[in-house]
């Protein structure tokens, strides 16, 4: 049996992955928990198809081995897919229906991928649809999907409500503060689980 | 004491604050950069940090720094390292007497790489200690204890953490940070500083005479350790230790080796305790080939026996493998899982408005069966536009050009090149070819930033790592100081001007320069600069394509025609490029 929980977060470079990550790892800390984690930086971040490995309660390495996360956080449909494999078989995606196509189906003439095609083939999964763009605006900036997707997600991750809460006041600018808190709240409400 | 969620980097960053370290320099390397910026923006930092122009240039000033007493840092990525290897190799016989530690962060798999050499090497090489984490607090501690370590010995420290300790995460125990109050006070001892044969020869048998303390110091440092628990063993190192770690059977013995030289008596006396023994390190066998010096009957299972591979980065999965390959069977079982088949790529991709971007459209249009070698940087992208043929490592768009050109090749050469490569390593190539007669032309490409690791200033920038304001550098005029006749500065966003410059720069013999000069589109924006979006008008859009095969992120396909989303940043140039007149600045109602 492994001792921890492990959450992948996964999107395109700029959405936001590395803050989302980053509020889990400070909500262990507040809990006096272990954790580690690993996130892509450098080039990628142009852009390209990003990941975050979270291990609450982790003691070991930082990579979640394909096949045994317990969670997916996606930030786009086609991103949710492509790390799908790193679920386990019961493991449970909380996604955004957000879908940017890249640049290179375009520019190469790739069949363009619809969003059904896409949530038709994780439906294998545990799988929830988060409108998290929406959401955001509602709270207040669409720059808070990433924070409306971990409150929609929170319900399945080990960790209190209010050392997530606190954790994304520690780490989110001063002046949205308020905003990203409602993000969270909001996105709470319509998570799987609660 | 104090219980923090931090980067590997961080981390370390912090470690060397705690030291405290008096004296930082680095050239910028994923995934070595975050350390000196994280130094930098430390609110209780009393250190001496800087970008320096390239990594032997750092190196050399950190060395200074440490011959005068000052605890001294120099980060850089592995091949940064071959950079600096010229005074790495001579700093280990010189010594130093402030504690210096040389990062050097290898990337195993190449993440963001042109190869995957292993530092652990170089330490050899050099004969100094080397230190390689295997978790975040360890690189923590280790950094933390180096300075004083490289004191003790009057060596170089190297201090070797690999991408998944640099970008990974940890919950961190950190000290508090000390203020550094020294002051460097160089010893004149032209035997220990000035290296003419006659003290070279002394101060090599010296170093020599070194490496039993070194070994026996290494060997009480502690990062070297082992369980004993059966007949059969596993030795790990680096990341690779905490693979192990997590699936190791409970009557398997662990040794995990954390740094070099390791104290071959000490590892014998472990290794021939046991019948079987697996090592399990990334990328080239430096523990193995001790081990296997040392094993006498033992047998040994490892990378020179075929079980474990000698490149890319290794996983908790991969490790499995390995072990249940030798029969080690690992006490997790991962079962093999396939990604979804044909998934469309995304690759990283050069931001919408990217000054890159145009030049490369116009240079392939200029020069239509050109030869374009080209450099490291954000603009190396410029490959999946068709408008890179070389990249070898930095500097060599040029060296590469004019090599093409005396070896005969008859065809046009432009090489590209970043003003921060261009600084680094680009001018004594451009030197070079102008000297001895090349033909080709070179395309600076100026954003005034060193984009690709995280917008760092250069030379060219006109601020220092730490916001001081520096004299803005001309590069006009330094290529003109290097002997070229023909040097044009453009606006890349100005696709008429950009063209007429090519075609100028193309009629002239000899080496030509054309500047293109625009701010990255990133650090324009954290500037303040709006352009305004461009939109397209889907009547007067005949769904050509054009704009589309242009590349930039912000222009999208729907129902047959061409439209522009959020990330545009108001370049204009995809307007200049369609031939129907669609594209125009966003008019708000
Ligand atoms: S970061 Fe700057 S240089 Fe790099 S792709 Fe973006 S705009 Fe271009
Ligand atoms: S103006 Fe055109 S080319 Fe420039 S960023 Fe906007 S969409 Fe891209």
């Amino acid at each position: 049996m492994k001792g921890s929980y492990d959450i992948m977060i996964v999107g395109i470079g700029g959405q936001g992955t590395i803050l989302a990550s980053n509020i889990i790892g400070e909500a262990c800390i507040l809990e006096g928990r272990t954790v580690r984690g690993a996130e892509t930086h450098g080039m990628a971040q142009r852009g390209g198809s990003v990941e975050s490995h979270v291990r609450i309660d982790g003691k070991f390495g930082p990579l979640i081995a394909p096949g045994t996360a317990d969670l997916l956080i996606g930030f786009d449909l086609l991103e949710g897919l492509r790390y799908s494999h790193f679920l386990r078989p019961d493991g449970k995606i909380v996604l955004s229906e957000r879908l940017v196509i890249p640049t290179s189906v375009y520019v190469q003439h790739l069949a363009i991928p619809s969003s059904e095609e896409l949530v038709k083939q994780l439906s294998r999964f545990n799988l929830t649809l988060i409108k998290a763009e929406e959401i955001a605006k509602e709270a207040g900036s669409v720059l808070s999907s990433n924070v409306v997707m971990l409150g929609a997600a929170s319900h399945q991750i080990p960790l209190d409500e209010s050392s997530l809460i606190q954790a994304v006041q520690r780490l989110v600018p001063k002046k949205t503060i308020e905003i990203n808190t409602r993000a969270f709240t909001m996105g709470r409400k319509v998570g799987p689980g609660c | 004491m104090d219980q923090r969620y931090l980067l590997g980097n961080e981390a370390i960053a912090l470690a060397c604050l705690e030291s405290p370290v008096g004296f930082v320099s680095g050239y910028p390397g994923t995934p070595s950069s975050e350390v000196i910026e994280i130094i930098v923006a430390h609110p209780d930092r009393s250190s001496y940090v800087e970008w320096s122009v390239n990594e032997k240039v750092a190196f050399e000033n950190a060395l200074a720094a440490a011959w005068c007493g000052v605890r001294s840092l120099v980060t850089m990525k592995h091949v940064g390292l071959n950079v600096a290897a010229d005074p790495l190799m001579t700093s280990a016989y010189t010594g130093v007497t402030g504690g210096f530690v040389i990062m050097s962060a290898d990337d195993p798999f190449a993440h963001s790489s042109q190869n995957e050499q292993d530092s652990r090497m170089y330490a050899k090489f050099a004969k100094i200690p080397c230190l390689d984490p295997s978790t975040l607090q360890e690189a923590h501690d280790m950094v933390r204890d180096a300075f004083a370590l490289s004191e003790a010995l009057g060596l170089p420290v190297l201090f070797r953490p690999t991408t998944r300790i640099c970008h990974s995460k940890s919950n961190v125990t950190v000290g508090p940070v000390l203020p550094y109050s020294g002051k460097g006070e160089f010893h004149k001892d032209p035997r220990q500083y000035v290296v003419i044969p006659a003290h070279t020869r002394i101060l090599h048998r010296k170093l020599n005479e070194k490496q039993p303390a070194v070994r026996k110091r290494i060997s009480e440092s502690g990062y070297n350790q082992y369980h004993f628990r059966g007949k059969r063993a596993i030795i790990a190192s680096g990341i690779a230790a905490a693979y192990v770690q997590e699936i190791i059977p409970p009557d398997v013995s662990f040794m995990k080796i954390g740094a070099y030289p390791i104290d071959e008596e000490w590892l014998a006396g472990f290794v021939r305790k046991h019948q079987e023994v697996l090592v399990v390190e990334e990328l080239f066998p430096v523990v193995e080939e001790v081990v296997r010096e040392v094993a006498g009957t033992v047998t040994i299972f490892g990378k020179k026996s075929g079980h474990a591979p000698y490149e890319g980065e290794l996983s908790p999965e991969s490790v499995a493998r390995i072990m249940e390959s030798c029969g080690f069977s690992p006490a997790v079982h991962y079962s093999s899982v396939q990604p979804a088949p044909d998934l469309p790529p995304r690759p990283p991709i050069l931001c919408a408005g990217c000054m890159h971007r145009p030049v490369f459209y116009a240079i392939k249009k200029v020069f239509r069966d050109g030869i374009y070698p080209s450099d490291i940087g954000c603009y190396t992208l410029g490959l999946q536009l068709g408008a890179v043929d070389t990249t070898i490592c930095m500097g060599a768009s040029i060296t590469v050009g004019s090599g093409f050109s005396h070896a005969g090749e008859e065809r046009d050469i432009v090489a590209t090149i970043g003003d921060s490569t261009f600084l680094h390593t680009g001018i004594p190539g451009l030197l070079n070819a102008v000297y001895n007669g090349a033909n080709m032309t070179l395309v600076i490409l100026d954003n005034r930033t060193t984009a690709m690791t995280g917008h760092q200033p250069n030379p060219n920038t006109g601020c220092t790592a730490c916001g001081g304001l520096s004299p803005q550098i001309s590069l006009e005029a330094l290529c003109r100081a290097c002997g070229v006749a023909h040097v044009e500065v453009v606006d890349p966003y100005d696709l008429v001007m950009l063209t007429a410059a090519l075609k100028t720069a193309k009629s002239f013999p000899g080496v030509t320069v054309v500047i293109a000069k625009q701010p990255c589109v990133i650090t324009a924006r954290r500037a303040g600069v709006r352009r305004g979006k461009y939109r397209v008008d889907p009547d007067t859009c005949t769904g050509c394509g054009t704009c589309i095969k242009f590349g930039c992120p912000a222009i999208e396909q729907r129902d047959e025609k061409a439209w522009i989303n959020d990330l545009c940043s108001g370049c204009a140039v995809c307007a200049q490029l369609c031939p129907a007149a669609a594209i125009g600045r966003e008019v708000s109602r």
